[in-house]
């Protein structure tokens, strides 16, 4: 916990330190070329340029913590708060389909892989696996677009306003990213196979079915989850190129238009965002292990149990 | 005489691994490729043809012409100059960076290593893309500089991994031994620590190639790497998915090129853990 605190706050020190490790002068990006240098300076006043750095920066903290104040936007001229908060669901529905679907089709195969392992089905996943693990996301996209919207002509090309419009895009994503969560599913099942735990159950006489169930997905799972959850900033940055093809005006294309545009105040709000998330989903996937595994919860009260 | 016979086993194992076979045979034929770009496309690669515009493939051009006439299957095959060029670039500089950093944490230990590994942590805060993408935004963008940011992130896995197997062989006897004979600390981490770190770091580096490549990729596909006319598969390919409607090949055979490429990057990475690192062998 102290340590997540530790790296939100070093990531917001750099983030902040973004707009003056850029050569050049801040206000130059909020001006014309042709304002005088003494006008220049009026602005650096006023915006508070010219004050001490830790200032500045405790100023902008605050600001965000207490009234989600990001600053303005260059660009668009409007709070970048109200720029992110209506990207941010279209953002999160993106991503959260992407990342139930996988589950949804990658964990029984992993599974089958590693019980069946060697057989025609494992070898046929693997090989498939290798080649998805080739495919860049962009790529896959373009050719679910060639299939899907030129030649058969049933799923839009672009666009957000309606749940046909996610299809494409989701299934993008989660071709981009199912390859490792097969391998790691068929690796931990794999392991845990070999547990002596496992062994002990099946001594017992247990049936095969209660040993897969209550021992061995039990705790496959675990390692799953806490993947799962870590993924999640990736799939996030995943989210950049899809969005950029599929025109879906989210955080990706958000954070993608304000770098060519060069609008600052707009890039670090997202990459402060993306960081915190990125952090907390780490504390997440540190709650889930506890929660799951009972050896880990024992350690982590001193072994005096629940 | 026992260091040849290693040697000889090395190469029976290489042989024997058909991961490793064919992603080498998929690299020499890149290598090759690139070399000979020249000779093999049978035009200029920024050559412009107005009277064939967008054409389909033909005898003429194997994977048809683009928006401005000029042949993409000359532009795919000058593009594996930019890929291995990408390749080699990203690797030596993640390389340098992360395995003086790991030696150095690794070795010394105390509150070098407490800052250091701080920072490698903190790379992990942000998403490699995401923080690719801030560091274009502060250096600018291009290819070398695309490459220079991704190389800013990934430094951090080979100093992580670099750094834990100094640190277990920081204390063995070869180590002390020379600590006894009175070498330098330097001496003793580059001459001692680091031969016996080099299979793997030559794991590591094949296992990390595809990922340079196809992050860079990724950055001039997003605007931001290669500009125009580079003939990059990346920016081939953002090119192409304007036209995906009416000229679906500007899209298919860039990315065939990079699967292509990739899968041999795999392959080998693959086939050298499994011969040179069996201990991180995980499937």
């Amino acid at each position: 916990m102290a340590m997540g605190i530790l790296l939100i706050f070093s990531v917001s020190v750099l983030v902040f330190g973004l707009l003056y490790m850029m050569p050049g002068n801040p206000v130059d990006m909020v001006v014309d070329r042709k304002v005088s240098a003494e006008k220049k300076e009026e602005i650096a006043h006023e915006m508070g340029y010219d004050r001490p750095m830790a200032e500045q920066y405790l100023d902008w903290a605050k600001g965000i913590l207490l009234e989600q104040d990001f600053g303005t936007s260059t660009r668009y001229k409007v709070p970048v708060w109200e720029l992110m908060k209506e990207r941010i669901p279209r953002s999160l529905n993106l991503c959260g389909w992407a990342l139930f679907l996988e589950i949804l089709i990658a964990l029984p195969i992993g599974l089958l892989c590693a019980i069946k392992k060697d057989s025609l089905f494992d070898r046929l996943t693997v090989n498939f696996t290798l080649v998805l693990t080739a495919v860049p996301a962009f790529w896959m996209a373009a050719l679910l677009i060639l299939v899907f919207s030129v030649w058969l002509g049933i799923l839009p090309i672009s666009g957000y306003k309606g749940m046909e419009y996610y299809v494409l895009p989701v299934f993008s994503l989660v071709a981009s990213s199912i390859a490792g969560t097969i391998r790691l599913t068929k690796a931990e099942v794999l392991e845990v196979l070999n547990e002596r735990y496992v062994t002990t159950a099946y001594a017992k006489g247990l049936s095969s079915r209660a040993v897969m169930w209550k021992h061995v997905l039990r705790n496959a799972l675990i390692i799953v989850t806490v993947q799962v959850f870590m993924s999640i900033p990736w799939l996030i940055s995943g989210a950049v190129v899809t969005e950029k093809i599929f025109g879906i005006p989210g955080m990706g294309n958000l954070l993608l238009n304000s770098i060519i545009v060069q609008d600052f105040p707009v890039v670090q709000g997202v990459l402060l965002i993306i960081a915190i998330l990125t952090v907390i989903c780490n504390l997440l996937s540190d709650l889930v292990i506890g929660i799951l595994d009972p050896r880990i919860r024992i350690s982590m009260d001193g072994g005096r149990g629940e | 005489m026992r260091r040849d016979s290693k040697w000889r086993e090395t190469l029976r194992a290489c042989l024997k691994n058909k991961n490793f076979m064919i992603g080498f045979l998929i690299l020499v034929s890149i290598i090759l490729i690139a070399i000979f770009a020249e000779q093999i496309g049978p035009y200029e690669y920024t050559a412009q043809n107005p009277s064939v515009k967008m054409s389909a493939p033909s005898a003429e051009h194997w994977f048809g012409t683009d928006e401005l006439g000029r042949d993409v299957f000359s532009r795919t095959v000058m593009g594996t100059r930019i890929t291995l060029w990408v390749a080699f670039l990203g690797a030596t500089l993640a390389l340098v960076i992360g395995v003086s950093v790991g030696v150095v944490c690794g070795y010394f230990g105390g509150w070098v290593d407490r800052i250091f590994s701080f920072l490698t942590d903190l790379t992990w805060c942000i998403p490699g893309t995401i923080l690719a993408l801030a560091v274009v935004t502060l250096i600018g963008k291009g290819l070398t500089n695309s490459v220079i940011a991704i190389s800013l992130v990934s430094w951090a896995t080979y100093a992580r991994s670099v750094r834990a197997k100094t640190m277990s062989l920081r204390t063995m006897a070869f180590v002390e031994t020379g600590r006894a004979f009175g070498e330098s600390s330097f001496s003793l981490m580059f001459r001692y620590i680091l031969p016996n770190i080099v299979p793997s770091l030559i794991v590591m580096v094949s296992m990390s190639l595809p990922s340079t490549v196809m992050s860079t990729t990724t950055l001039s596909f997003l605007g931001l790497g290669s500009q125009a006319p580079s003939p990059d598969w990346g920016l081939a390919l953002s090119n192409g998915i304007a036209y995906i409607g009416r000229a679906p090949w500007l899209s298919v055979f860039p990315g065939l090129a990079l699967v292509y490429t990739v899968l041999g990057f795999n392959l080998l990475g693959d086939g050298l853990r499994d011969i040179l690192d069996p201990h991180m062998k995980s499937m």
